[in-house]
């Protein structure tokens, strides 16, 4: 028995959960059981494949017996099911969150009720597009995901909200049509879509249909992973959406495009013909990006900008083309994924608590709420990359990847990348100066229900326990601090569970670069791989 | 490959229109650009499938070679459906905009704006620190104005006092050069 026979599953459930809680609109708690249950299960699934996966290495299944190269392959290797789990799980946590902050506000509004199926829609389009093994079916799989971020981004309709969902909407068309104009043309020049077929044959193209191929892919998939100066619409647009959608758009999009990159980069065009360029991107992705936060004083645009930057360090990684940088910028998609969607979701709660998210109007919530301030500050810590977290170990081994390669490029870049590290805690450490530190007289025009806490500065700490716990329930419902607290401590684990989890990268990295298995496992064992095209290779098509 | 003439020069007007629509600033144009462009790119999807030939329907003795390539038209197929879903969620938007704003315009950024015009100096982050040279700040007392306080636990005045917690502001006054003796 395949154990890939079970990859359609991970599409499946979720689409099934989100018909069946399309069905149950008016009934919003059988509507959170349901969700709630189909992503745990299909989360389950998924670490069996990882598991299974790393015994028995790759394998691939096609979609109703049509076989490779003309049906539809689903391929699950070690970085697709490594991404599948980490995905699953940060959206669970997510999940758990946003039916938390729904019944905490006990609104049973049209609009929120189309939350779960739509949900559930997005992670039902983000695992097709990490299972798929044809372009066509990861093109559907990024529509499934980006139709479904529209409706999410737009929830509710404000003005705010729709100003910034035109912007996304029209970019990712853009990008969507960009991919599709690539697809043609690719099926124009090798009459096949199936990327181990394609992989097979793209070699044989001269380099100039190549590099013009390659090209517009990678430009496709730079709008939708934000990397620098395709980045425009990601701060523009992400942090007017409520909470929890902002968290998952920036834990899981724009990684689905990083992902995207390293399969075109590996799989579809292997050698070096554009490392140079796109290590030059990754180096201004970094700066440009962390500059950009710097300037903001909200904190959700804030963590947006921090998001572009560090897409810069998985480019980085991919772009060094070596089994060192390409496991260390898998372990950091990992990483960051967690992280950055925690940051998310306890700005959400900082919003909540202090009743704004900007820098200038928070103050004083070290005291006001301690627990708060410990979710914060471990995952910033995180992001910033001070040692030992994962953070510090996921920069190390890029550093160390590009000390390896040694060309003044690569130096450049691993000055680049300290250099981000630290602008991050700089931009980071404000915000915790302002928001965590500061007295909330200080503060422009704070909040009232700052200033009135119980227990506030001007009659000391002594018998604000019990009061301001009773007090902080309400403004921070269980179930929200709970799936945070999941999330921050997975983070943690991420750090501890370093060890196997940069093997597992690793491998999933050497494994890529060899390619063998990859069309083993989708076209059987008798096809020779072609190899690698070295640097000085002119292309056979002559 | 022979391609036709007629279908990429049609693809080629559609692609302008639809680029061209895209930059302008109503949304309803926006909206109009990027159907031109959905349709331009079926268009290519199409081309790529070479000749027209038979209808791709499976008969025992026909060369294989004589059939359409019924694979493009899959992808267009999908790619409309695709098209279309969008289309109504952006005629939606449209929609939306309208009943809110009574106007059709892409509007811009307010934070963006305002992250523009804010001023480099920021009174909280740049102004100089007060110089705060005591740990214990005392109650301001002239040093000549007599009084005593509780230090530790003696009385002593006032400015004794405040001397005391700036340590070398009377035993050493600083010369001429600002360095101490």
């Amino acid at each position: 028995m395949n154990i890939a026979s079970f990859a359609p599953l991970a599409v499946v459930l979720p689409i099934l959960g989100a018909a069946l809680t399309f069905l149950l609109i008016r009934h919003s708690r059988a509507q959170r059981t349901v969700s709630i249950a189909l992503l745990s299960l299909t989360l389950l699934l998924e670490c069996w494949l990882l598991a299974s996966v790393w015994e028995g290495g790759t394998a691939a299944v096609s979609i109703g017996g049509w076989l490779p190269p003309w049906g539809i392959v689903l391929v699950v290797d070690q970085f697709s099911s490594l991404m599948l789990v980490v995905s699953s799980a940060v959206s669970l946590a997510v999940l758990v969150y946003a039916t938390g902050q729904g019944m905490a506000d006990g609104d049973s509004d049209a609009p929120v009720s189309i939350f779960h199926p739509t949900y559930l829609i997005l992670v039902a389009g983000v695992s097709n597009a990490f299972l798929s093994g044809d372009l066509f079916n990861l093109y559907v799989g990024f529509e499934i995901l980006l139709t479904a971020s529209y409706v999410l981004m737009t929830l509710g309709g404000t003005g705010p909200r729709i100003r910034a969902g035109v912007t996304y909407v029209v970019v990712s068309v853009v990008s969507s049509v960009l991919f599709l104009i690539a697809i043609a043309m690719i099926y124009g020049a090798t009459g096949t879509i199936n990327m181990a077929d394609l992989a097979m044959k793209l070699g044989d193209l001269d380099q100039g249909t190549r590099n013009l191929l390659h090209v517009l892919l990678l430009v496709a998939f730079g709008i939708k992973a934000a990397v620098f100066p395709l980045s425009f619409w990601l701060p523009d647009s992400y942090p007017t959406a409520p909470a929890p959608v902002t968290a998952v758009f920036a834990g899981l999009l724009t990684k689905v495009g990083v992902y995207a990159i390293v399969r075109t980069e590996t799989l579809l065009f292997p050698g070096d013909t554009f490392n140079q360029p796109l290590m030059v991107v990754a180096l201004l992705t970094m700066v440009v990006g962390i500059l950009g936060a710097l300037a903001q004083s909200d904190i959700k645009r804030l963590l947006s900008f921090t998001l572009v930057s560090h897409i810069g360090y998985m480019v980085f990684g991919l772009a060094m083309s070596s089994v060192a940088g390409l496991g260390a910028a898998v372990f950091y998609v990992a990483h960051h994924i967690t992280i950055q969607t925690s940051l998310f979701l306890v700005t959400g709660l900082i919003e909540r608590r202090a009743g704004s998210s900007s820098v200038d109007r928070v103050a004083g919530l070290a005291k006001l709420s301690p627990l708060l301030a410990v979710l914060f500050f471990i995952p910033a810590m995180n992001l910033a990359g001070i040692p030992p977290l994962s953070g510090f170990l996921g920069k190390l081994g890029l550093l160390q990847a590009g000390v390896l390669l040694g060309t003044p490029l690569a130096y450049a870049l691993v000055a680049g990348g300290v250099l981000t590290s630290l602008l991050t805690l700089l931009a980071i450490a404000r915000v915790w100066n302002r928001a965590f530190w500061r007295k909330p007289e200080d503060a422009e025009h704070p909040d009232p229900v700052l200033l009135a806490a119980p227990g506030g500065e001007s009659q000391g700490t002594g018998g604000a326990g019990t009061s301001s716990a009773r007090h902080t329930v309400s403004l921070l419902p269980r179930t929200m601090v709970g799936s945070t607290l999941a999330l921050v401590i997975l983070g943690v684990a991420l750090t501890v569970f370093a060890g196997p989890l940069f093997r597992l990268s690793g491998q999933s990295a050497a494994e890529m670069l060899d390619r063998s298995s990859y069309i083993h496992a989708v076209l059987g064992d008798e096809v020779t791989v072609p190899a690698p095209p070295q640097p000085v290779a002119q292309g056979g098509g002559k | 490959m022979s391609v036709n003439l007629t279908l990429l020069t049609v693809m080629g007007v559609l692609y302008a229109c639809g680029i061209y629509l895209l930059l302008e600033r109503s949304l309803t144009r926006v909206l109009l650009g990027l159907m031109l462009l959905a349709n331009a790119t079926n268009l290519l999807i199409l081309t790529t499938g070479g000749y027209a030939g038979l209808a791709p329907l499976f008969a025992k003795d026909t060369d294989p070679g004589a059939y359409s390539d019924p694979l493009p038209q899959a992808l267009i197929l999908t790619s409309i459906v695709i098209s279309f879903a969008v289309t109504a969620f952006m005629l939606g938007i449209i929609y939306r905009t309208w009943v809110l704003a009574r106007q059709d315009e892409i509007q811009d950024d307010a934070e963006d704006l305002r992250v523009a015009e804010t001023p480099s100096f920021d009174a909280e982050d740049d102004a100089v620190i007060p110089e705060e040279t005591s740990e214990f700040p005392l109650p301001a007392v002239e040093p000549d104005a007599g009084g005593t306080i509780l230090a530790g636990a003696r009385q002593m005045p006032a400015g004794e006092a405040a001397a005391e917690e700036r340590p070398g502001s009377r035993t050493t006054a600083p010369n001429q050069e600002g360095g101490s003796e």
